[in-house]
């Protein structure tokens, strides 16, 4: 009986699905819930170079552990290179050495990091302030700059504030245009404060933001005033420390420095993800067991951010199979909604929608004059999707003069599938009329701002990207789903008039 | 505003996620399809069953083919220009008579014969097929109907659609446009639907926008009055399709022709569930009670089971 076959294979699905992940529960003490949970970050650093077959020296600074965050493990992936960490008045530094390489070479380093609630800093010895010699016509601007700066100010950190404005755009002077000319911005101000008579130095910090991938340091410019420390941006002259600045090089050295190669440059890619407090060393165990471990856990960073957000397709999927079969609501395009889902998770959900609805109302505009034209199909989508790039381009640039930061990520949205969109609408429009571009409209809209919940819901998340035993439990779920008959919610409206007799 | 799911159940309503898994998905193989998606193949295939269709005066497959047209229209009065691969009505030109130089449509519009050979350029670049695919256009005699309905039409031709399973005739509507639907018999356009008694081709129930409605808003006829002539020779058509195509679960257009009788317009392979809402009626007691027949009667033999099985009295 092929029913029973069905029925077997769905039950083979869903225990093997909770097998799995009552397993993982039990064996790796992976709890159901986020809520006991400490916040760990895993922080991959990747430095690239091009060897040229001379011994290569690489010396990259490591963080320590700081306010806000303790470092918990590290591990390196450098095949065939030495490697040993230091720790001297530089701080602490990792150095990968190799008497012979050539080609494009890759190291890796990774850092788990525990979120810690705040505690009070180390004591920080201040670098005493450097004898500063400017060549000559740089002298005078200095000078000048410091005089400027230094008449409005009370202390160091007002002295700072006020330097860091001096360069800011709207405030910068003709001294600080010179300046900037010949220096860089941190280690500009660092030697004007230095020469001032303030100790300063210029350190390295990354901004935190979950499932980032090929990210860069920004550079901060921390001020001493004899007792106390206080970090600076050098571009907004904003005080003291973001909640999710990694202080990577605190120092004031170099982040990292490659002998013997060109090319050398290092990016990040982090992730974050809940472990309880009790048990934060989980990750070795997956190391223990190397060939029999397909987990995904076991992947580089960079991958295990991609798996994050593969994962939760499937859940967009089921709201979607849900909304369809069991409520009855039209979408244009099955799973469109899931991709405008997954771009909400980009751009958050008001933005997000604001940005949909302007690409496809202008998008639909400027259809309806292409089918004056009466294009053939291909030729014409085509146009469409040229149409809605330049529309983003258009947005984007305009969000970004207006100071809305936020409008910049429209450029999430899947270009492609919105064009169909619009293609779709516009000949529903031209068929049916206006009021059924609303309703499959509205639908596909409504469909994906479930699915976006869904998708962005903090337990789902961590049920998805910690237990992979839900997806095939899910799969069991969505074959259940194709197998049901009975009536879809609006149904129950439509053919309500019948049952009134 | 809403009803329970037991009380559908109780008056037998088939939702879309039964039809679709119990009825098309079990009764419907895939590769019978295009018999049905494609106007042309079921046309060329009626004709082979001896299923009486409307007489093709020509097809029209490549864009150079289009200045034949001229010469094949020249000996017809009026005539239908549709796409094979269409579907719900797009695309079709009805043309009522035409003189030397102008053709006229039901409403009085005019055209000359560039407009029509644009049309004919437009259906063959596929802008009315699904998807967009290179189409076919195909040239069709005027259909005459029936003077029985003149008075229950505005504008449009009032067709009748049988739902057939597994051979058997097991519900009939028939779908009158209105001045709502502008000429159209789309029933969520406007159009009316009026479920016909199985047993006699009179009409039973009629809906418009799902609400009851007894007379027809155009003409102001009753529906009561209203019954289709030639009831059997035209249920014996719809059933000879199951043969003809092999698809267990089909709706089935047809119109009632002045001088040829009934005719098969065309063949649906996913037909609509507004029909149980036409005949105030749900179809599950009927496909169930199909379900129980045995297999291999001929048609005569199955449309007169249905036709003493499903007569209903009028609701009108």
């Amino acid at each position: 009986m092929p029913r029973l076959t069905f029925y077997l294979i769905v039950a083979l699905l869903l225990v093997a699905g909770i097998g799995a992940s009552v397993h993982r529960h039990v064996q790796f003490e992976v709890p159901w819930t986020p809520g006991e949970l400490r916040q760990v970050w895993e922080v991959e650093a990747l430095i690239r170079f091009t060897a040229r077959g001379e011994p290569v020296l690489v010396d990259l600074a490591l963080p320590a552990d700081q306010p806000g965050f303790r470092v918990l493990t590290e591990n390196t992936a450098s095949p065939g290179y030495g490697l040993a960490f230091v720790e001297d008045q530089r701080g602490r530094r990792a150095q990968w050495s190799i008497r012979e390489a050539s080609g494009s070479q890759q190291l890796y380093y990774s850092v788990r990091l525990l979120v810690t609630p705040d505690q009070s800093p180390p004591p920080q010895v201040p670098p005493p302030p450097r004898e500063i010699t400017w060549d000559r016509p740089y002298s005078t601007a200095a000078e000048q700059v410091i005089e400027r700066a230094y008449a409005r100010s009370a202390d160091a950190f007002t002295f700072a504030r006020e330097l860091i404005r001096d360069f800011g755009d709207q405030r910068q002077g003709e001294n600080a245009r010179l300046l900037l000319t010949q220096f860089e911005r941190g280690a500009l101000l660092v030697r004007l404060l230095n020469q001032a008579g303030v100790s300063a130095r210029e350190i390295s910090g990354l901004l935190l933001e979950d499932g980032r991938r090929r990210q860069t340091l920004t550079t901060w410019v921390q001020v001493f005033d004899g007792q106390r420390v206080m970090l600076f941006n050098p571009l907004t002259g904003a005080q003291g420390r973001p909640e999710n600045l990694l202080l990577w090089e605190a120092a004031g050295e170099a982040v990292l420095e490659v002998e013997g190669a060109v090319n050398s440059r290092v990016t990040f890619s982090m992730l974050s993800h809940y472990q309880p407090a009790l048990v934060p060393d989980l990750r070795d165990q997956f190391h223990d067991e190397t060939l029999l471990n397909f987990s995904i856990h076991s992947l580089p960073l960079e991958e295990q951010a991609l798996f994050q957000t593969i994962l939760l397709i499937p859940i967009g999927a089921l709201v979607v199979v849900l909304l369809r079969i069991l409520v009855g609501i039209k979408t244009s395009g099955t799973f469109m909604p899931v991709l405008i889902a997954l771009a909400f998770i980009q751009t958050s959900l008001v933005t997000g929608l604001i940005g949909f609805l302007l690409i496809v109302a202008v998008g639909l505009v400027i259809r309806s004059y292409l089918s004056y034209l009466n294009l053939l199909l291909v030729a014409r989508v085509t146009a469409v999707i040229i149409t809605v790039i330049g529309i983003i381009s258009l947005f984007s640039v305009l969000s970004y003069r207006f100071g809305l930061n936020a409008g910049l990520t429209i450029t999430f949205f899947p270009m492609i599938i919105l064009s169909w969109t619009i293609e779709r609408m516009s000949i529903i429009w031209e068929e049916e009329g206006p009021k059924q571009v609303l309703v499959q409209g509205g639908g596909s809209l409504l469909t994906a701002v479930l699915a976006y919940l869904a998708m962005n819901n903090p337990l789902i998340r961590h049920l998805t990207f910690n237990f992979l035993g839900v997806q095939l439990v899910l799969m069991a779920l969505i074959l259940l789903l194709g197998n049901y008959t009975g009536y879809r919610l609006l149904e129950l409206r439509r053919f309500k008039p019948m049952v009134d007799d | 505003m809403w009803a329970t799911p037991a009380k559908l159940r109780a008056k037998g309503i088939v939702g879309m996620n039964r039809r679709n898994i119990r009825y098309i998905g079990r009764y419907n193989r895939r590769r019978l399809y295009p018999l049905v998606d494609d106007k042309l193949k079921t046309k060329l295939l009626a004709q082979q069953h001896g299923i009486t269709t409307p007489a093709l005066i020509g097809t029209i497959t490549t864009q150079f083919g289009i200045k034949q047209l001229e010469v094949l229209l020249a000996d017809h009065p009026g005539f239908v220009i549709k796409p094979a691969k269409g579907s719900g009505g797009k695309g079709i030109l009805v043309i009522e008579r035409c003189d030397s130089a102008h053709f006229y449509k039901p409403s009085g519009a005019e055209l000359i014969l560039t407009d029509i050979e644009r049309h004919v350029s437009n259906i063959l670049s596929g802008l009315y097929s699904l998807g967009g695919t290179p189409d076919v256009a195909l040239i069709e005699a005027l259909i005459h109907f029936d003077e029985a309905f003149a008075d229950y039409s505005y504008e449009g031709v009032p067709d009748i659609r049988v739902i057939i399973f597994r051979g058997y005739p097991v519900m009939a509507m028939m779908r009158l446009s209105t001045a709502v639907s502008d000429g159209k018999a789309n029933l969520h356009q406007g159009a009316i639907g009026v479920g016909l008694d199985i047993g006699s081709g009179s009409a039973v129930h009629g809906v418009q926008f799902n609400r009851r409605c007894n007379h027809h808003p155009d003409t102001n006829h009753a529906l009561a009055d209203l019954y289709i002539p030639n009831w059997q020779p035209l249920l014996l058509l719809a059933a000879g399709c199951y043969e003809m195509t092999g698809l267990g679960y089909i709706g089935t257009d047809m119109v009632l022709d002045r001088h040829h009788g009934p005719m098969l317009l065309e063949l649906n392979a996913r037909p609509g569930l507004t029909i149980q809402m036409a005949n105030g009626e749900g179809l599950k007691p009927r496909l169930d009670c199909i379900e129980q027949q045995p297999a291999g009667r001929p048609p005569a033999e199955r449309v007169a089971f249905v036709q003493q099985q499903f007569a209903r009295r009028s609701a009108l």
